[in-house]
C-alpha cells in the first residue's frame, strides 16, 4: 500500500516581473489502486501540478507538502523521487536526440532496480511490452521521441511505465493526440499496470472518454491553482456538459 | 597547382587566419628561427594487405598538388625531406579500415604524409595521433576518378601536446570523399581540414566533433572551395565544451566561385558549453559568386545543456552525472557511428566520458 499526500501545495514560477503564484493551495490524497481524475480549464496549472510534484528545477514551492509513504518528496531530487516510486507521463514528452530508446529504458531500469537487469530476459520483457502498446519494435533504435507523432509519444510513455512500474503514476493529458484505437490501446496499458502493480493513478484530462476505459474513483475539478470541486464519476459527465464557467472567475 | 606565395611572412597574430591563435603556445612552429626535426612518425599499424602500398618517398618527387598559405604548412612542406606516399590501388576495395599511428619523438617535427585514392577504389583510413607532440604536419588526399575515401583522424593527444595541421582533399571527378575529424586532446590544436575539386560531380562530406576542457584551444578551419561546377559539399562539426578558459574555434568558409554552377552545399556547426569560463567562436563564411547553384547554406548554434532532457532522464530515476554523460553522448552519436569502427567508437566515448567526469560537468 502506497500513499501520496499533497498538503496545502503552493508554487510559483520565478518571471522578469518576481514570483508569479501559479499553485493556491492544493490538497489531494492519492492511495494504491484509486483513479483520481483532475479536470480544469487550460491554465489552471494542472500540468505545474504534475511537474512540481516530479521535481522540474522550473518550478519554486513556496509553500506546502508532498509526501509519499511519509517520507518527504519534495527533499528528494529528480532521480530520487522516481526511486520512491514515482511516475510523471509528461503531457509533451522530450526529445533526446542521439539516444536510443532501448539505451534509454535499459539505463532507467538499471538506475531503478539497482542492477542492469539482464540481457535476455529484458530483450523479451521490452519487446512484449512493445507489442501489447502496439508499437513497432524498430522503435527500440530510434532516439528518444525524435520525430515521433503526437500518438507514438504517449504510447512511448506508457511503456516506459509498464516497464519502471511505479507506485503512483501522474499521467498528464495521456489522451490527448490519441486516436480511438490507441485510446483504447493506451488505456489497457494503464489497466494492467494498475492490476499488476495496485498503481495509483493522477489522471490529468479535459475529456470524458478516457475515462470510460479508465473508471475513476474521484472527480477533482481544478481551476486558478487548486481543487474547487470534489465527487464521484458523475460530476465528470456533468462537466463535460456544461463546462467550467461555474468555477471560472468572470 | 599553383606556385606558393613567395612573400610569406610570419604571423603576428594581426592577421585574420590567426587571429584566434595563441601564437605563444604554438611553440615558435610558425617561426622561421626556431629549428624543427624531420621526422617521420607516422607509420602503418598491422600488415600490408592486398589492394595498397606504403612507402617513403623523397618530398622532391611528389610535390604538394594543392596551394596554401599557410606559414606553419610551408614550412613543413620546405623542411621535411621524406613523405609517407599511401597509395590505394585503382579499383582496389580494402574491406577493413587501414591503420596509420603516430609515434611522436621528443622533439619538435615536422611531417607530411600523402595519400592517393585510384581510381574506382574504395577504402577506409584512419589516423591515429596519441601521446606527446610537438607537430606540424600536412596530410595531401588525392581522390582519383569515382573513388571513394572514408579519412578518420582522432586527435586523442595528451593535454601538452602541439598540432597544427593541414588535411586537404582533391576531390576527382565523380569521387566521394567522407571525412571525420575528431579532435578530444591536446593543448592547442589547429587543423586545416580543406577541400577542393578537380573535376565535377565530385562529393566531399566532412563531419567532426571536438570536446575541450580546462585550458585547451582546439580550433578548425574548414575551407571547402568549389571552383569547378557540380559538386557537393556537406559539413557538420560538434563541440562540447567545459572546463575553465576551454577555448574552440570553429570556421567555416565556403567559396563557390563564378563557374561553379550546379554547387550544392550546407554547413553546420553546434557548440554545447557545459560551464561557466568556456568559449565557442563559431564563424561560418558562405561566399557565393554565382546565382546558378543547387543549393546552400549554413547554420550555427551555441547553447547550453537542456534542462528539459536532463529532466525528462531523471525523471525515469537517472541520476544527473549518467543524464549528462547521455546527452552529451548522443550530441556526439550521429558523427562518433560513422566511423565504423566500434573499438574507436567505444574508445572516443569512454575518454569523453572520462573528461566529463573530471570537470565534474
Ligand atoms: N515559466 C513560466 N512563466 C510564466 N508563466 C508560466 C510559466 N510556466 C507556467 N506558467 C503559467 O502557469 C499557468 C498554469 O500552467 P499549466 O501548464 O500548469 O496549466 P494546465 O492547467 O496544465 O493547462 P493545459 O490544460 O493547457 O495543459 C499558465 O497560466 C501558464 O502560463
Ligand atoms: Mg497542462
Amino acid at each position: 500500500m502506497s500513499q501520496l499526500v499533497i498538503k496545502d501545495l503552493q508554487v510559483g514560477v520565478e518571471t522578469e516581473a518576481g514570483m508569479t503564484e501559479i499553485l493556491r493551495g492544493v490538497d489531494l490524497t492519492i492511495n494504491s489502486g484509486e483513479v483520481h481524475a483532475i479536470m480544469g480549464p487550460n491554465g489552471s496549472g494542472k500540468s505545474t501540478l504534475a511537474y512540481s510534484i516530479a521535481g522540474h528545477p522550473k518550478y519554486t514551492i513556496t509553500g506546502g507538502t508532498v509526501t509519499l509513504d511519509g517520507v518527504d518528496v519534495l527533499e528528494m531530487s529528480v532521480d530520487e523521487r522516481a526511486k520512491a516510486g514515482l511516475f510523471l507521463a509528461m503531457q509533451y514528452p522530450v526529445e533526446v536526440p542521439g539516444v536510443s530508446v532501448a539505451n534509454f529504458l535499459r539505463t532507467a531500469a538499471t538506475a531503478l532496480r539497482g542492477e542492469a537487469p539482464k540481457v535476455r530476459t529484458w530483450v523479451g520483457e521490452v519487446k512484449e511490452a512493445m507489442s501489447k502498446l502496439a508499437m513497432d519494435p524498430a522503435f527500440s533504435e530510434r532516439s528518444v521521441n525524435e520525430g515521433f507523432s503526437g500518438g507514438e509519444k504517449k504510447r512511448h510513455e506508457i511503456l516506459q511505465m509498464e516497464l519502471l512500474k511505479p507506485k503512483i503514476a501522474i499521467l498528464d493529458e495521456t489522451d490527448s493526440g490519441l486516436d480511438v484505437d490507441a485510446l483504447r490501446i493506451v488505456s489497457e496499458g494503464v489497466n494492467r499496470v494498475k492490476a499488476e502493480q495496485n498503481l495509483g493513478i493522477m489522471l490529468i484530462t479535459h475529456y470524458t472518454r478516457i475515462l470510460r476505459y479508465i473508471k475513476p474513483d474521484f472527480v477533482h475539478v481544478f481551476a486558478g491553482g487548486k481543487i474547487v470541486e470534489e465527487g464521484g464519476p458523475e460530476l465528470a459527465d456533468r462537466l463535460e456538459e456544461k463546462g467550467y464557467a461555474q468555477y471560472v472567475k468572470a | 597547382m599553383s606556385a606558393l606565395p613567395t612573400n610569406y611572412l610570419t604571423p603576428t597574430g594581426r592577421e585574420e587566419a590567426w587571429r584566434f591563435t595563441p601564437l605563444k603556445r604554438i611553440a615558435g612552429l610558425h617561426d622561421p628561427a626556431t629549428s624543427v626535426a624531420d621526422r617521420i612518425s607516422i607509420a602503418l599499424s598491422g600488415a600490408v594487405r592486398p589492394g595498397f602500398t606504403i612507402n617513403k618517398v623523397k618530398s622532391a618527387d611528389i610535390p604538394a598538388k594543392s596551394a596554401t598559405d599557410d606559414a606553419v604548412i610551408q614550412r613543413v612542406r620546405s623542411g621535411v625531406a621524406e613523405v609517407t606516399h599511401l597509395e590505394i590501388g585503382k579499383e582496389a576495395i580494402v574491406a577493413e579500415p587501414i591503420i596509420l599511428t603516430r609515434t611522436p619523438g621528443n622533439t619538435s617535427e615536422f611531417s607530411r604524409t600523402v595519400i592517393t585514392a585510384g581510381a574506382h577504389s574504395k577504402a577506409t583510413v584512419i589516423v591515429e595521433n596519441s601521446g606527446n607532440a610537438t607537430l606540424g604536419e600536412e596530410i595531401e588526399i588525392r581522390l582519383e576518378a569515382g573513388s571513394n575515401l572514408t579519412f578518420v583522424t582522432l586527435q586523442e593527444w595528451s593535454d601538452t601536446t602541439i598540432h597544427l595541421g593541414r588535411h586537404h582533399a582533391i576531390v576527382g571527378r565523380d569521387a566521394t570523399f567522407n571525412s571525420i575529424t575528431v579532435t578530444v586532446g591536446g593543448s592547442l590544436v589547429r587543423l586545416l581540414p580543406t577541400v577542393e575539386y578537380s573535376d565535377q560531380g565530385g562529393s566531399a562530406e566532412l563531419l567532426g566533433l571536438y570536446f575541450a576542457t580546462d585550458g585547451q584551444h582546439l580550433e578548425h578551419r574548414v575551407h571547402v572551395e568549389h571552383g569547378i561546377p557540380n559538386a557537393k559539399s556537406r559539413v557538420t562539426y560538434k563541440g562540447v565544451l567545459a572546463g575553465d578558459q576551454a577555448r574552440t574555434v570553429w570556421i567555416g568558409d565556403v567559396f563557390i566561385r563564378k563557374n561553379a554552377e550546379g554547387t550544392d552545399t550546407y554547413e553546420l556547426n553546434k557548440n554545447l558549453l557545459l560551464t561557466d569560463g568556456a568559449r565557442a567562436d563559431s564563424v561560418p563564411n558562405l561566399e557565393i559568386e554565382t546565382g546558378e547553384i543547387v543549393g546552400a547554406g549554413h547554420a550555427s548554434t551555441t547553447g547550453r545543456f537542456d534542462d528539459e532532457q536532463l529532466f525528462y532522464l531523471m525523471s525515469r530515476g537517472i541520476p544527473m552525472a549518467d543524464a549528462r554523460r547521455l546527452v552529451i553522448r548522443g550530441f556526439f552519436t550521429e558523427i562518433i557511428n560513422k566511423i565504423g569502427n566500434e573499438v574507436i567508437e567505444e574508445r572516443l566515448m569512454s575518454r569523453i566520458d572520462g573528461q566529463l567526469a573530471k570537470v565534474g560537468a
